[in-house]
């Protein structure tokens, strides 16, 4: 089977791969580009584990061919903190202790930032609902959405 | 597997056409890439649509009416203020599909074309009078959503056929349209039975309904016995229960683990009681 050269942007840097036309985005990330973050929970689109952003848009990375990446951004959870600073949703998870085996929690972290980038202020029920694709074995949810709460609100202080 | 960048519907139909293997064309992939991953389908030509100019536009047309690009993903169109005034309905639907990452990717056609009998996108373009702008080696035509769905899985489309565009209708004074589903749960899960009506009031009186049900036959399908007694009268008390009736009537669902045969035929004539009135408030003008 012949490979496909792919060209695409990563958490802004450009990168290049080799990709089997049937790979996944998510196999990319992780098999070619070694960013391995991303996980893979189900393979199915239930799970939420391997969100990334796609020209700002969360998807699943493993519902996404890498070859459909050429020419794209994509954003994935390895470039949230910047150097060695935390996001303030990174933090806020170790705080109210979001996350237990922490399989779950960089595609909680990719898709809570999206909804923070659309939606500053949202409510626990939106917070709810946005995050409905992510699953959790471990933590009951609960402290997930709070740590989303507190660190928006953190986040809307910085903003004046 | 082959993956095709089409430039064009005609370069991608004539692809089709010529392909002696599984064909599939790839929207938003969120039913393609788990069939794909799943082992149940790999296509020998896989042919990307998300190249093809105006795939990812929603416009409105001359006439009133609007056409939907086939790789507007689902989000895009609960974000779209004008289309979800005029077919709250049919965006609704839409919206119930998968999560926020999958609707950042699904397609309404897509939705469409999987063929499966619960799709929750396609009840309310049925009901709307929807029709699909067709592209395919003969050239162009348009026919009504409802024509598409063949059975579980399998649509009309001949080989070679894909769809350029999905048209909704002019909107029109007095309309209202609306869709629900019943899930065991909130979010993300598969209708266990849906209802889409769409219609239009003049004063208190309705004169014109369509009613389309999903999951519960081999495939969503429009039910003009029922929609005939809506018309005529101000949705009292008796024309309802006559309307979940009629609609249980013509329901003939599979059992399996998500809902017994019984429950679907009760279940799908409570949801068109319920999706009549609020298509009915929405025609009289009430926004939510
Ligand atoms: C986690 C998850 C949850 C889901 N939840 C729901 C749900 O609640 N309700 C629901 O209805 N569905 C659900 N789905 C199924 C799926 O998301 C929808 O059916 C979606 O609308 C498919 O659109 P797509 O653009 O991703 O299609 P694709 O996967 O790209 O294509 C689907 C099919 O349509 C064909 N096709 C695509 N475009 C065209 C065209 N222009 N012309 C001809 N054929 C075409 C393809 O060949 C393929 O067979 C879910 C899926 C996932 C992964
Ligand atoms: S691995 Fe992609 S959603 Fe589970
Ligand atoms: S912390 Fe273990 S799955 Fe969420």
């Amino acid at each position: 089977m012949s490979k496909i050269h792919v060209t695409t942007t990563v958490n802004g840097d450009s990168v290049e791969f080799l990709a089997d036309p049937r790979e996944t985005l998510l196999d990319c990330l992780r098999d070619h580009l070694d960013l391995t973050g991303t996980k893979e929970g189900c393979g199915t689109g239930d799970c939420g584990a391997c969100s990334v952003t796609l020209d700002g848009t969360l998807v699943c990375s493993c519902l996404v061919l890498g070859i459909e990446a050429e020419g794209r951004e994509i954003g994935t959870i390895e470039g949230l903190a910047q150097g060695h600073e935390l996001h303030p949703l990174q933090r806020k998870f170790i705080e109210h202790a979001a996350l237990q085996c922490g399989f779950c929690t960089p595609g909680f972290l990719v898709a809570a930032k999206a909804l923070l980038d659309k939606n500053p202020n949202p409510t626990e029920t939106e917070v709810r609902y946005w995050l409905a694709g992510n699953l959790c074995r471990c933590t009951g949810y609960d402290k997930i959405v709070r740590a989303v709460m507190d660190a928006a609100e953190e986040m809307r202080k910085e903003a004046v | 597997m082959r993956y095709h960048a089409a430039k064009t519907f005609e370069e991608a139909a004539s692809i089709a056409a010529k392909a002696d293997g599984v064909t599939r064309f790839l929207a938003g992939g969120t039913d393609v890439l788990v069939q794909l991953r799943a082992g149940l389908v790999t296509p020998d030509d896989l042919i990307d649509l998300k190249h093809i100019d105006g795939v990812q536009d929603i416009t409105r047309l001359d006439d009133g009416g609007w056409e939907i690009g086939v790789a507007v993903a689902g989000a895009r169109l609960g974000a779209h203020e004008a289309l979800c005034a005029d077919w709250p309905g049919v965006v609704e639907g839409m919206e119930l599909v998968g999560s926020t990452q999958v609707q950042g990717r699904a397609t309404l056609t897509g939705n469409l074309c999987n063929g499966s009998p619960a799709a929750d996108g396609v009840p309310g373009l049925v009901a709307a009078g929807a029709v699909a702008k067709i592209v395919g080696p003969d050239g162009m035509r348009e026919i009504p959503i409802e024509e598409i769905p063949a059975g579980p899985g399998k649509t009309t489309l001949a080989k070679g056929e894909l769809i350029a565009a999905v048209r909704l209708p002019a909107r029109g004074a007095g309309g209202g349209d609306a869709y629900q589903r019943f899930i065991p749960r909130t979010e993300m899960d598969i209708a266990v039975a849906g209802c889409a009506i769409n219609l239009r009031v003049e004063g208190d009186t309705i004169t014109e309904a369509r009613v389309a049900i999903g999951a519960v036959a081999p495939t969503i399908r429009l039910v003009p016995e029922a929609a005939e007694l809506l018309v005529g009268s101000t949705l009292d008390a008796a024309t309802a229960d006559a309307l979940a009736a009629a609609v249980s009537a013509a329901a003939n669902p599979i059992t399996d683990k998500r809902g017994t045969s019984e429950f679907r035929t009760e279940v799908v004539g409570v949801l068109a009681r319920r999706v009549a009135q609020t298509a009915y408030d929405r025609a009289k003008g009430d926004r939510s």
